[in-house]
């Protein structure tokens, strides 16, 4: 069984930037993959070569054993790609949109799946209305829809969510979820981490154009930051013994490695021997953001 | 699934396309066209006669369905195109297992489609005015399917290369317009000074517009076999030049 989506030093040098070098990566069919990095790491580009909306300056991609350029149909065909900007063809409604995309895919009968499609995206009322007349959220909705018409075993998703309010998320998540369920591979890109953390079984980030971490969600969150013990204190000042643990002070608020919660009480009892009070107390456990700000340097 | 499925689609979409704005597409060139008719032939009608037996509007006529024909094959195309890319949606066809040519095909036929819609609008509406003789419908038929092949293929190709609106407008007025202007539309070039004879023996739409007209009225400033020999040739390297454009992916997949 070929890998989903298949990278090897996949290279892009446009004019003035060097979007991509030399990336490997291998997505197994069935998995729910988040591709993260900054804006500029070359998410994007990464999904224009692997969609064949640009061509690569070295290496190869290929979609379920398919090469992107040598075996473009077979490949194509087996792709469906959520752009990231907000596109819509204003001269056309929801379902003649979505029966051309049908179209150009091969498919002559595919209202069925049409009618299912809309159903799921909360678009079935809207299947007669013009594109230019949705909402950003609807048309964003619109896009996943056109992006599914072929039932694709891979699906790209650039930025899904951007623009879309928060139930109409869920809902949106609810029912790739379920793709993936059936078998469909997912791979997206989003700001939101809690999001990729929340979904996907594994991650990559991207930074530059290279790939800086890969791997399952549950490691990264295990090995790139630890949990940590936050505190106010009054007086605010640390006594020497839990000097082992400081990691970093900001105004009267200390923040303290705390790697098993067992040693909570030690630390509980540090304070009280040093008549110290404690205002606020918070215990974070690492998330993806950590670990993005700590691999990549910057937030999202 | 079948791959000529995916190019019918296109096809019907870049016609449906045209076809829903039909006021913009169609009918206002054939209203341009009807202008000119009437101006020219009322004020030219009684003193000029080009061909014997053939009135100045009748000898008008075929010159006016064939620059409708030029203008709106090369408009759909490339209007078409530069929406797409403009807007984005161009990605709609783009990610789809369309191939090159299939892609060439759909958006060239739907021009000719256009160009044709328009220069038999015009043709019928002429109608009103004047009395137009057939003498060899397949003449016709020849020159009107490959000039607006030409011309929808210079469309694609300058829809493909254009930024922006701008460029568009560029090629239309300072390339298209004086191309159909000078090349016989109003006047038998036999009327011109030998010098500008000899210049529209360079321009080959001047090829288009007489063996067209050949093809209505039996008579033309030069024999149609050697329109056919200059207009042929251009549709198909013009036609080509934009099929290697496709294929190339030059500003369409970076």
């Amino acid at each position: 069984m070929p890998p989903a989506i298949r990278l090897r030093a996949l290279d892009k040098r446009y004019p003035a930037v060097h979007a991509l070098r030399a990336v490997d990566l291998e997505v197994a069919q069935g998995d729910f993959f988040a591709l993260l990095g900054p804006n500029g790491a070359g998410k994007t580009t990464l999904i224009s070569l692997l969609a064949g909306l640009a061509k690569p300056t070295g290496g190869t991609a290929e979609v379920m054993g398919f090469d992107v350029v040598q075996h473009y149909r077979e490949a194509r065909s087996r792709l469906g790609v959520v752009p990231q900007e907000l596109v819509y063809d204003a001269f056309f409604t929801v379902r003649e949109m979505l029966r051309f995309q049908s179209g150009y895919f091969g498919l002559a009968h595919n209202d069925a799946w049409i009618d299912e499609l809309l159903d799921n995206l909360s678009l079935a009322d809207k299947a007669n209305t013009y594109t230019r007349t949705l909402s950003g959220g609807m048309k964003r909705r619109l896009l996943v829809a056109q992006a599914l018409v072929h039932k694709p075993p891979v699906i790209v998703l650039d930025e899904p969510t951007a623009g879309v309010d928060v139930g109409l998320r869920q809902s949106l998540w609810a029912f790739i979820r379920r793709l993936n369920g059936e078998g469909h591979t997912i791979m997206l890109t989003t700001h939101y981490l809690e999001e990729a953390e929340a979904l996907c079984e594994r991650v990559a980030m991207l930074k530059d154009g290279r790939v800086v971490a890969l791997d399952r969600t549950a490691n990264l969150l295990r090995t790139g930051a630890e949990r940590r013990l936050e505190l106010r204190l009054t007086p605010a000042v640390l006594p020497e013994s839990l000097s082992g643990r400081f990691i970093e002070r900001r105004g009267e608020r200390f923040a303290l490695a705390l790697p098993d919660y067992t040693e909570l009480e030690n630390v509980l009892a540090e304070l009280r021997r040093a008549d110290i009070r404690i205002e606020e107390m918070e215990l974070r456990q690492a998330d993806l953001e950590d670990v993005f700000m700590k691999l990549t340097g910057q937030g999202t | 699934m079948s791959g000529m499925y995916g190019f019918r689609t296109l096809l019907y979409k870049e016609i449906l396309r045209f076809w829903k704005v039909l006021l913009q597409t169609v009918m206002a060139p054939v209203l341009t066209a009807l202008l000119y008719l009437l101006i020219f032939a009322n004020v030219l009608g009684s003193h000029v006669q080009v061909y014997p037996g053939v009135s100045y509007t009748a000898f008008l006529m075929p010159g006016l369905v064939m620059m409708s024909i030029l203008q709106n094959a090369f408009a759909n195309g490339s209007s078409s195109l530069i929406q797409s890319k403009m807007n984005g949606n161009i990605v709609f066809v783009l990610l789809p297992p369309i191939s090159n040519f299939e892609f060439f095909a759909a958006y060239l036929i739907a021009s000719i489609v256009r160009g044709l819609v328009v220069g038999l609008g015009v043709l019928l509406v002429g109608l009103l005015f004047t009395e137009l003789n057939l003498a060899h419908p397949l003449w016709v038929l020849a020159f009107g399917v490959l000039a607006s092949a030409a011309f929808a293929a210079v469309g694609i190709v300058a829809g493909i290369w254009a930024d922006k609106y701008d460029h568009l407008a560029g090629v239309q007025n300072f390339f298209i317009m004086p191309l159909t202007f000078l090349s016989g539309v109003f006047y038998s070039i036999h009327a011109l000074p030998a010098f500008w004879q000899t210049v529209s023996h360079y321009n080959p739409v001047f090829f288009m517009i007489d063996g067209f007209r050949y093809g209505f009225h039996g008579v033309s400033d030069v024999d149609p076999w050697l329109s056919l020999a200059v207009v042929l040739p251009a549709a198909l390297i013009l036609s080509w030049i934009a099929l290697q454009l496709i294929r190339s992916g030059y500003k369409l997949r970076s």
